[in-house]
């Protein structure tokens, strides 16, 4: 199996999982659920570290390498921490 | 130091497993808390382990980008207000989407200028992919972004030959993605970068306010999408799996407000239903016999009743009435008054938008029901109150035909024995429909901003 092939195989059992575990999802927390996924996706940060890292003859690259980094820890931190400020929101009892 | 390659599978993978246990732990708010910090934990796996890749060498930079994005992006965090998570969440997918284009552009870049060879078609695609679907994601945000802080108008924007002008932009698209296959020159790249913006930015423009809980909803399963897109450029299991969580994630909540709505995504997308042309129009009061009743009056019946079910809507979010409508909460549990909140799935401007201003309340959150719990409870509850709502409750969605809203399931407040519309003026609702359930016997108007209104009726109960 090419590496191509492999990631489809990943990437569409995935998909099933995602799906299973996101109808288990109470109404209640949505937005909680898109801020998480959104610090989730921030996950590109792995992509780019990688390409900000690459020992390359091009500057451009490593220019552009570092602006994923900080556009994905933005994400990454911001969505970690507003996720947690809204959710022990919800925590709280009377 | 060399690491064998399955050290990183083997991490990446425990980091999914974090990610998919965080996502689960959100089925409960109990359990939420705990499923956000496995989530963390992941996240900072994935991360740690990614900096020890022999291929990673210039550590300086990088830790500058990282704490620089980490910072700003905590402090943003801690100061944005609840009622403006919708456009903070806007904006943070467009960053998603930038990333990934980045990452795109990147490993493209290394290749010609270290003339790494040509190549494969399979990559040459998987960039292209990359690409348009980062780029949608970017412009497609802002525009959202842009709507909901109210830089942008929110009316939909349209105008005819749009979908002509839309399938024109998506064969130049496929074209200009077609000669990169074959040249994989820059200039073919940045050429389909710039039409994937634009045709983000048509995508979104046509889309007005009431619709955003969608549009926000796509573009969270677009960002997702970007991310695998990036996975599968780079070989990248994890980038693979996580996005493809968080893009079925996006899809799901779509499909859900568009049922929730009775439209099909399609008529969402391509900007369908929605007399926009009326929206701004507005009728006399006097003249269409519409009752008004007064804070006292509400405040008399509220007292009295033995249940009363409160629908938020945008309008709260707006007024920022939420701490005003808690006060109103206590003052009638004091009196014995059962008080409950029906939440109607595309209420404010992304889901699940009420939910949490009613938790930064402190509302507890065993009194707010979802719409199919509570819709039978409404013919035994004396008092609905609606605040800020208008086409959710609107019972023409069930009885004419002919409306645009009709099929959209709707919270039956009409049902309850008396109830009171917050209401700021006669303005039509979103939907450009008026609202049936105004000229209802059994319906009252309290005009007026809805904070003001709930701090009026909180001092009129509390003297009484």
């Amino acid at each position: 199996m090419s590496l191509t092939m492999v990631a489809i195989y990943v990437f569409i059992l995935s998909c099933f999982v995602g799906y299973h575990v996101i109808w288990g999802v109470t109404p209640a927390l949505h937005t909680p659920l898109m801020a998480v996924t959104n610090a989730i996706s921030g996950i590109v940060l792995v992509g780019a570290i990688l390409v900000a890292g690459m020992e390359t003859s091009s500057t451009w690259v490593s220019i552009v390498g570092c602006w994923g980094v900080f556009l994905a820890s933005i994400n990454i931190f911001g969505g970690f921490v507003v996720t947690n400020r809204m959710l022990a929101m919800f925590k709280k009892k009377r | 130091m060399s690491l064998n390659p399955d050290f990183f599978a083997f991490f990446y993978l425990i980091a999914t497993i974090l990610f998919i246990y965080g996502l689960k732990g959100l089925s409960s708010p109990k359990t939420a808390l705990r499923g956000n910090g496995s989530a963390m934990i992941g996240m900072l796996l994935a991360v740690s382990v990614t900096l020890l890749c022999p291929e990673v060498k210039a550590y300086g930079r990088i830790f500058l980008a990282l704490f620089g994005g980490g910072l700003l992006g905590t402090v943003i965090a801690l100061k944005i207000s609840m009622t403006a998570m919708p456009q903070l969440v806007a904006i943070l997918h467009s960053f998603v989407g930038l990333s990934a284009i980045f990452v795109v552009l990147g490993t493209f870049l290394s290749h010609t200028t270290d003339h790494l060879g040509s190549l494969s078609l399979v990559e040459v695609i998987e960039l292209g992919l990359g690409t348009v679907i980062g780029a949608i994601t970017v412009s497609g945000s802002w525009v959202a972004f842009g709507k909901l802080q109210g830089i942008l108008k929110s009316n939909p924007l349209r105008f005819p030959g749009q979908h002509a002008l839309n399938g024109i932009l998506g064969c130049f698209i496929l074209g200009f993605a077609i000669r990169f296959c074959i040249f994989q020159d820059p200039f073919s790249w940045a050429v389909l970068a710039g039409l994937a913006l634009v045709l983000g930015l048509k995508l979104v423009l046509p889309i007005g306010g009431a619709d955003m809980p969608v549009i926000v909803s796509m573009l969270n399963s677009y960002s997702g999408w970007a991310a695998s897109a990036t996975g599968f450029t780079l070989g990248n299991q994890l980038l693979v799996t996580t996005g493809a969580l968080v893009g079925s994630s996006g899809a799901i909540l779509s499909y859900i407000m568009c049922k929730a709505m009775n439209r099909s995504i399609l008529s969402v997308i391509f900007g369908g239903v929605g007399g926009s042309e009326q929206e701004s129009s507005s009728v006399s009061d006097t003249a269409r016999g519409v009752k008004s009743a007064s804070v006292d009056d509400l405040g008399f019946m509220l007292e009295n009743a033995s249940q009363v079910i409160i629908v938020p809507g945008y309008g709260l979010a707006v007024a920022q009435a939420q701490h005003a409508v808690k006060e109103l909460y206590e003052v009638l549990v004091e009196k014995k008054v059962v008080v409950k909140f029906a939440i109607h799935p595309v209420a404010g401007r992304m889901p699940g938008h009420m939910n949490v201003l009613l938790a930064e309340s402190d509302i507890p959150y065993d009194c707010v029901f979802e719409m199919e719990e509570i819709n039978a409870e409404f013919s035994s509850t004396d008092v609905g109150l609606v605040i800020g709502a208008n086409d959710v409750v609107n019972p023409l969605a069930k009885t004419d035909k002919t409306s645009p809203l009709y099929g959209m399931p709707i919270l039956d407040v009409y049902k309850a024995k008396h109830v009171f519309v917050f209401k700021r003026s006669m303005h039509f609702g979103y939907s450009g429909m008026d609202n049936a359930l105004f000229y209802y016997p059994h319906c009252s108007l309290v005009f007026g901003d809805a904070k003001s209104t709930c701090d009026a009726l909180v001092a009129a109960v509390r003297n009484s």
